[in-house]
């Protein structure tokens, strides 16, 4: 027998000036079951909420109807309130009598009428709601980090640092990602590895963070609080716990000619190799697809030379099992290789270089030592042109969007220049500056004004080796479109910045949303940056869009606290407004008939098979099953079954159909 | 002189643009690059992208400038502005446009003489022939030029070459050509 | 082996040795070339410039006589008209209403099913397959391949080669024997139609070609498109004033060159009307 309590609120004026809610409030007070029936100023308020509670426990109430504004602004508060009177909180419903009646509606008899409408199908509902009990997930506190650049390893001391474990997973050989390519950074000229290598080092010896580098996500399975994670750790060929990272084997190795990807193809590396002296760990491995040995069975130097005996070359890969439950994703981005534009010559004339290449040269460890120079011939060039949107804000050849730090890297690129060339000539050819970070527009005048880099509004149609000069046509929007042409040493192309190789794939395998050009997708554009739409799933960096350093280390951060926030709890707690498959006694035990189109149906991967056995473990029966954790009460299923087996709880069919039914009938 | 799109309309030359040849004029940022690849920008008054800038502004003013303007007759549509603009705009098919609507309304610049009058030649000769006749083509040429002494020392050199034919080649179709140009000259108030 | 052949205004006049040398290589190689009967100009930059039916019409005429005559196939060696034809049986295949418009100013059908080859996809597809050993005087020279504006853009409509830095004549100077050299204006405008109206700018742009080509070592400019030859070769005495001084590489046709290591007879390639002589 029910016993529901009507309370309608007036929200102030927000209501009553449009809604006559003592007349809601006395019809409801007429209908069937409904044992309490006010209408009150502000029900929200303390001395509102407070005749809710004293009806509940002095009528008794079995159900509580809230006719008032959206529960999206105030059912978590009327729920707790009816919690704290003893009435379990999902007998509460709200009747939207604001934002779908008295905001939306002139005042008259017609809005009164709905609004009575609207309060009579919740009450009907109400009378069918079931108590619902929240649901506990185990939560292992450890976190799978996975991208060892500045986001990744700002994510990984963090989490550490909140008292978590962290298994930090790298694809290369070592962390450190592209800002350990960088020379300076903007807008301090701080020295990049300068300021990165201290972090490289704390992960590394960080007692609550495992580091795997040259290792890959192979499969992920389960779900938020729960993940089993299969690790596939390279082999590196070198025995890690006896290698000293001494150096003598990179030294003696005879096979010196192959380009380094550290110096974006611009220096040598060996077979065996450490991409670069402040690796961390500082311990080479052996690029089997160079290395004499793995192609003629011959050679073998550095195994004689090692003093410690850590060459193995019949090591094989490693799959590392772990359990955790929380990832972060923190994979960077790449560079567009600018070879799709054959007007500016990029990979026919050596001294047309992409950005990433010049913060090569620039760099005190890199192929030239810091010095500017040609890669065709070792000379100094004494007229530098950097071209902006190489690549980006480019539908016809490119990509569209904007990579958001080449404008502040020319203007970086170019100071540098001037710098260390004294008398050197720069030109940028720009279309817009983009430069809104917290000193970046100084910096960039800084670049015009102090250190006197010539900019050019205006993009270059071609450019054409002569006599050793690279001609650059360009032209000056600013002057009436009026050609410029520079003969110039050197050519930086401002590449864009693009997703990193096998983004797809891992996406997949992680079940997360990507976007067309295969960066990860946030949950919300605005307000979820840093989460995405599979639980326990987080982002870092610009592996979700291109950005720049303190971008990426502020969502790092931002994704670790998400993290923590998970791990601060022993079990999560989720709202129990989630799917689940009908169970009955024997011999039926459920309507379900197994035929598991709700699988299919489900975008989350919440649904499972049941087996149902006897006493002799025989299956009976196999049944699809609503894995609460990962459930997102979609509905989707409910919609696909052709048994009505499965249904949302808080929405069920019947809850539903009473509603839609008072609305139907004449009362 | 309109040209819907999803929540505007484009008015005035732009819209037109639109309509007929499919070129947005909202589309270029000025990026410069056309301007910068132009084999002839040097010799025009206003370079392509400058043109599509003044395209943008809707003023009327800048519209006339643009109809009365050299570019327009002097661009060889070469198509390398095409080929090398990253939004795709097709320049090449809006100058035919732009050509074809300065000579309608009688704005053509007075600087293009001589180039519309060789193209208007050519066509003179095709159209009464079938077939180009150089030596017709230059006639006409120099009566609506005046400049006579034009490749006066380059004729006996071709001819010596066995490169002019003094007389022209009469098709058979030729009433069908000429029916082509008059159907034409009918809609255009008769430009050619 | 028959093919139809379109061969445009300037090659029964001013650049009568282009008929000359392809007619000589086709013959040489077993294909018959029959010209379409009562062809009319295709209008070239004059009816594109002025009249947009106009420039569509004329075009499309060709193409319909072309079909009525049983052709499957029509070689253009003209760069210029190779453009115009192909660019209308674009537009008429993508805007269909045109069709109509077209059919009623010509009163001729046009259903589009002829296929347009330029010269270096006819080369291409019919001749270098059986060059194997007939190659008795290859042409070694150092060659710069100017292929201009009109046989490479628009890409999305002609489909030929690349827009930037092609490729197909390079490799088909390599088959002659020739060594072409990697230059920077192979795509660069000589000038065009500019050629009467307004010669100094033809005496810049292709002076800048010119060069370039000599700087860079070549010892002759090999062309497909009559217009370009031209200008780089009837117009050398506006290049020489441009540039200030005398530049005296010869300017062949691809079909020329092809013909020279054939064995052909010079005459029978018509090298002799050029007015930049050609001592190669």
């Amino acid at each position: 027998m029910s016993k529901i309590g009507v309370f309608v609120c007036h929200c102030g004026e927000n209501i009553s000036a449009t809604v006559d809610c003592a007349k809601v409030a006395e019809t409801a007070a007429g209908y069937d079951g409904v044992v309490y029936s006010i209408d009150y100023k502000y029900m929200c308020s303390d001395p509102g909420q407070s005749l809710i509670k004293s009806a509940i426990v002095e009528k008794g109430l079995t159900g509580v109807v809230v006719a008032s504004c959206s529960p999206r602004m105030h059912e978590p508060t009327f729920r707790k309130a009816c919690a704290e009177a003893g009435l379990n909180p999902y007998m509460c419903e709200m009747a939207n009598l604001r934002e779908h009646c008295s905001w939306v509606h002139e005042k008259g008899d017609a809005t009164t009428q709905k609004a009575i409408d609207l309060v009579r199908i919740l009450v009907e509902k109400v009378k069918k709601n079931h108590s619902l009990n929240s649901i506990k997930v185990p939560v292992t506190k450890t976190a799978l980090v996975i991208g060892g650049g500045i986001a990744g390893i700002q994510a990984s001391l963090d989490i550490a640092n909140s008292g978590h474990k962290v298994i930090l997973i790298e694809r290369d050989p070592s962390i450190g990602g592209h800002m350990s390519q960088l020379s300076e950074t903007f807008p301090t000229l701080d020295c990049s590895q300068c300021i990165l290598t201290p972090r490289m080092v704390e992960v590394a010896q960080h007692p609550n963070i495992t580091l795997y580098t040259y290792a890959e996500l192979e499969s992920l399975e389960g779900f938020i609080g729960n993940f089993k994670a299969k690790i596939r750790r390279k082999s590196k060929s070198i025995d890690e716990k006896l290698c000293t990272g001494c150096g003598q084997c990179t030294t003696k190795c005879p096979v010196k000619k192959i380009p380094s990807e550290f110096n974006e193809g611009l220096g040598k590396r060996t077979a065996i190799y450490v991409p670069f002296p402040q690796a961390v760990p500082n311990k080479p491995v052996i690029d089997r697809i160079n290395c004499t040995y793995y192609i003629k069975g011959k050679c073998k130097v550095c195994e004689i030379v090692c003093p410690t005996k850590a060459i193995r070359f019949d090591q094989e890969d490693t799959i590392v099992e772990v359990e955790v439950g929380a990832i972060v994703l923190a994979t960077g981005f790449a560079v567009k290789q600018p070879d799709f534009f054959p007007e500016y010559g990029y990979g026919k004339f050596p001294d047309v270089i992409t950005g990433l290449q010049f913060e090569r040269l620039a760099s005190a460890s890199g192929p030239t030592l810091g010095e500017i120079r040609r890669p065709s011939d070792g000379k100094i060039p004494e007229k530098i042109v950097f071209l902006a949107c190489a690549g980006s804000r480019d539908p016809a050849k490119g990509i569209p969007y904007c990579s958001k730090i080449c404008c502040m890297y020319i203007a970086k690129h170019a100071m540098l220049y001037q710098h260390k060339v004294h008398g050197g000539k720069s030109y940028v050819f720009y279309m817009d500056i983009r430069a809104g970070g917290k000193m970046y527009e100084e910096f960039v005048r800084r670049a015009i004004e102090d250190d006197g880099v010539n900019y050019i509004r205006g993009r270059v149609s071609r450019i054409y080796e002569k006599n050793g000069k690279l001609i650059v046509k360009g032209a000056d929007t600013l002057l009436g479109a009026m050609p410029v042409d520079i003969e110039a040493d050197m050519v930086v192309l401002a590449t864009a910045g693009i997703a990193n190789e096998g983004s797809e794939e891992l996406a997949q395998k992680l079940h997360t949303s990507y976007d067309s050009y295969h960066f990860f997708s946030e949950a919300h554009p605005k307000l979820k940056p840093v989460e995405t739409n599979t639980a326990g799933i987080f982002l870092a960096g610009a592996c979700q869009s291109p950005k720049d350093i303190p971008e990426s280390v502020a969502m790092a951060s931002g994704a670790a606290v998400k993290v923590a926030c998970l791990f601060s709890q022993d079990e999560l707690t989720r709202e129990p407004l989630i799917a689940m498959v009908n169970r009955q006694a024997a011999p039926v035990y459920s309507s379900c008939v197994g035929c598991f189109l709700c699988v299919s149906a489900c975008p989350y991967q919440a649904i499972e098979r049941e087996e149902i056995k006897n006493r002799n473990g025989e299956v009976i029966k196999t049944i699809a099953k609503v894995n609460p954790g990962l459930c997102q009460g979609c509905g989707t299923c409910v919609a696909f079954c052709r048994t009505k087996s499965i249904d949302i709880q808080g929405y069920t069919h019947e809850e539903m159909y009473s509603e839609v039914m008072a609305l139907l009938n004449d009362y | 002189m309109s040209a819907e799109t999803h929540h505007s309309v484009i008015s005035g030359l732009a819209g037109e643009i639109l309509e007929h040849t499919g070129v947005k004029a909202s589309h270029c940022y000025q990026c410069g690059k056309c301007s910068a690849g132009c084999p002839l920008s040097e010799e025009m008054e206003y370079p392509p992208s400058y043109i599509m800038r003044m395209l943008q502004t809707d003023d009327p003013v800048m519209e006339e400038k643009i109809l009365r303007s050299f570019t327009i007759w002097v661009c060889l549509t070469c198509e390398m502005c095409y080929s090398r603009c990253p939004m795709s705009i097709d320049i090449p098919k809006m100058m035919d446009y732009l050509r074809e609507k300065s000579l309608k309304e009688g704005k053509a610049n007075p600087r293009a003489k001589h180039i519309i009058a060789f193209h208007k030649s050519f066509l003179d000769s095709i159209r009464t022939t079938g077939r180009l006749y150089e030596i017709g083509l230059l006639v006409d040429y120099k009566a609506r030029t005046f400049k006579v002494m034009q490749d006066m020392i380059l004729a006996p050199k071709m001819l010596v070459r066995g490169k002019l034919n003094i007389f022209p080649e009469l098709i058979k179709g030729r009433a069908g050509v000429s029916s082509i140009f008059s159907r034409s000259n009918k809609k255009n108030k008769k430009i050619i | 082996m028959t093919l139809g052949l379109y061969p445009g205004c300037s090659l029964k006049g001013s650049s009568r040795e282009y008929t000359e040398s392809v007619l000589a290589v086709a013959q040489a190689c077993g294909i018959e070339l029959v010209e379409i009967e009562d062809w009319n100009c295709c209008g070239a930059t004059a009816a594109h410039n002025l009249n947009k039916e106009l420039s569509l019409a004329l075009p499309a005429r060709i193409l319909s006589l072309a079909e009525k005559q049983g052709m499957n196939e029509i070689v253009v060696p003209c760069a210029a008209c190779y453009s115009r034809l192909t660019v209308t049986k674009y537009e008429i295949a993508e805007h269909p209403e045109l069709n109509e418009t077209i059919t009623k100013a010509n009163g001729l059908e046009y259903t589009g099913s002829v296929g347009i080859l330029n010269i270096i996809q006819m080369l291409d597809k019919y001749v270098t397959p059986n060059l194997e050993g007939r190659i008795i005087k290859p042409f070694e020279h150092k060659v710069a391949c100017y292929y201009g504006c009109l046989l490479v853009r628009p890409h999305e409509i002609l489909k030929f080669d690349r827009e930037e830095d092609p490729q197909s004549m390079d490799e088909l100077m390599l088959k002659a024997g020739a060594t072409p050299i990697d230059w920077a204006f192979k795509t660069e405008c000589c000038g065009a139609g500019l050629s009467v109206s307004r010669t100094s700018s033809v005496g810049r742009l292709s002076g800048e070609i010119l060069k370039d080509a000599a700087d860079r070592g070549a010892e002759a400019i090999i062309v497909a498109c009559p217009m370009c030859q031209s200008n780089l070769d009837m117009r050398r005495e506006a290049i020489n004033s441009y540039l200030g001084e005398k530049i005296d590489i010869p300017v062949l046709y691809a079909t020329q060159v092809l013909g020279l290591a054939l064995g052909l007879e010079r005459k029978a390639l018509g090298l002799q009307r050029h007015f930049v002589p050609v001592n190669i």
